[in-house]
């Protein structure tokens, strides 16, 4: 048996087949994950996302010691609330993890880390904040619960105290507020609008019932995982390791390159990757016919190395197979995937392949 | 746990057997596979006329989480495949027992080893413990 939750009960009562996840015994459906995602594209879906880590950090440090840990520069945030998407990077320029962190206030950040990676994200960044003025506290005594969906955020005011409501609604994307025991903030891993919502461990259950209660559906880790690979958003472990770095995850754009002196852990290594013309591309892949991609199938290119699979799966929405992929660098558009000793056409194409209800690609 | 039906038979790969009048044998999987499996998106059926050993892959089902093999549980030739798994494969979710049964064997080889419904019931509660 792995960690529970303080939503664990919630979910066997709700009839959750339950599966292990980076140590975690977490909800994969409530019965179909199918339904799951389409309420999400077209209506509200509520997720337990409690197995993240929550890491607060504060001093009069804590700003420079950010500039230096992460790939993308946190003092791009000006305004309270705003947040950043960024790979912390090792020394290789590989990625240890990727996160969101939340500014709060000069001295004052938020960040929201994976949950399988959180024993080394803990040790890695306690390791570097060693030389900086900055407190590291993990928040083991907050959960965290994500609604998402055209109507979620609608749907989930009410659930909110009135005290915060119209602040709450207010929230830009992006941006995030501190509401008392909650942190509202309006982003998510679905692309679909919504809100993730950090609170006390005591109030999740509450939270979650109303969220039930107000019209919003419970949505296990299979729809999540297929609402992310539809919305064109990396996962941890799959699509990008400590060997792979955001160059070659299609993460090039969370790189702050500027200013030029601004010396992150991983930019020397990553300086001398992006000149190189030769490395390899992070794409999405449409599988042409029936049939179902999968992660770590092999991408086979005319003239070119292979490729490969990073995420691979059915894809609700287009009713047709998707991957992400990292393959060879050049411009094609066609390319086949090894599937049980056939080759397939697929098409490249860029992601995200839904976002906001809409399908973006041709199909 | 629905009901299993009794008049049918079970392999250890949790697919099932139906002998039909005509000597043909049914196939499909069971509830307790396609529960395990989640939403079927995808079968990848045979070509009738198609030889099959005892054992050997015969159809592939994919969900939303896996692939998975559905192995011949006799040797003989592919009479009939359920034609309409290409535009619905979720109906194996729906009625694993009936409109979902994957394929239709004239059975002409060895048979693997089966089990009565009770049977495959202890197994099945042998393997969740």
């Amino acid at each position: 048996m792995g960690s529970q939750t303080p939503l664990y009960g919630c979910h066997v009562e709700a009839g959750a087949r339950i599966v292990d996840f980076g140590g975690w015994d977490m909800p994969l459906h409530y019965g179909s994950q199918l339904e799951e995602h389409h309420a999400v594209r077209k209506h509200a879906g509520v997720f337990d996302v409690s197995h993240m880590t929550v890491v607060d950090l504060s001093g009069a440090g804590a700003k420079e010691f950010l500039r230096r840990l992460l790939a993308n520069d946190v003092a791009k945030l000006k305004e309270q609330g705003k947040a950043l998407y960024s790979c912390m990077l090792n020394t290789d320029g590989g990625v240890i993890d990727d996160l969101i962190t939340y500014y709060l206030a000069p001295d004052r950040y938020r960040m929201i880390v994976n949950a399988a990676t959180r024993n080394k994200d803990l040790a890695w960044i306690n390791e570097q904040a060693a030389a900086h003025a900055v407190d590291v506290a993990e928040r083991p005594e907050l959960a965290m619960i994500a609604v998402q969906g055209p109507n979620a955020r609608s749907l989930a005011a009410a659930v909110i105290g009135d005290q915060w409501r119209e602040a709450a609604l207010a929230l830009q994307p992006f941006y995030a507020l501190e509401a008392g025991d909650l942190f509202i903030a309006r982003t998510g891993y679905t692309g679909e609008d919504g809100w993730e919502i950090v609170m006390p461990v005591a109030q999740a259950a509450g939270f979650w019932r109303q969220c039930l209660d107000a019209g919003i559906k419970p949505c296990g880790l299979g729809a999540r995982d297929t609402l992310r690979l539809e919305a064109g958003m990396n996962l941890y472990g799959a699509d990008m390791d400590e060997s792979i770095s955001p160059l070659e995850a299609g993460l090039g754009w969370t790189i702050a390159w500027d200013p030029q002196d601004r010396d992150f852990i991983g930019r020397g290594p990553l300086t001398e990757m992006r000149a190189n013309p030769d490395r390899r591309r992070f794409s999405g892949l449409l599988l042409e016919s029936k049939g179902v991609l999968r992660n770590h199938q092999r991408v086979v290119v005319e003239g070119k190395d292979d490729g490969e699979i990073t995420s691979g799966g059915f894809s609700p929405t287009l009713e047709r197979s998707i991957a992400m992929a990292r393959i060879p660098a050049g411009e094609y558009k066609h390319a086949q995937v090894e599937v049980r000793n056939r080759l397939l056409d697929v098409r490249v194409v860029s992601m995200p392949f839904v976002r906001n209800g809409k399908i973006r690609i041709d199909l | 746990m629905s009901e299993l039906p009794g008049d049918l038979t079970y392999t250890k790969e949790h697919e099932w057997l139906r002998q039909e009048e005509d000597g043909s044998i049914t196939i499909g999987i069971t509830d307790h596979a396609q529960t395990a499996l989640g939403d079927l998106v995808y079968v990848e059926l045979p070509e009738v006329g198609q030889e099959v050993e005892n054992g050997g892959e015969m159809a592939v089902v994919e969900s939303v989480k896996a692939a998975s093999d559905v192995y011949a549980p006799i040797g003989g030739t592919v009479t009939q495949v359920n034609d309409a798994l290409a535009d619905d494969p979720e109906m194996i979710n729906a009625d694993p027992y009936g409109d979902g049964w994957i394929v239709r064997l004239q059975p002409s080889g060895d048979a693997g080893e089966t089990m009565d419904p009770d049977a495959y019931q202890a197994f099945i509660y042998a393997l969740d413990e």
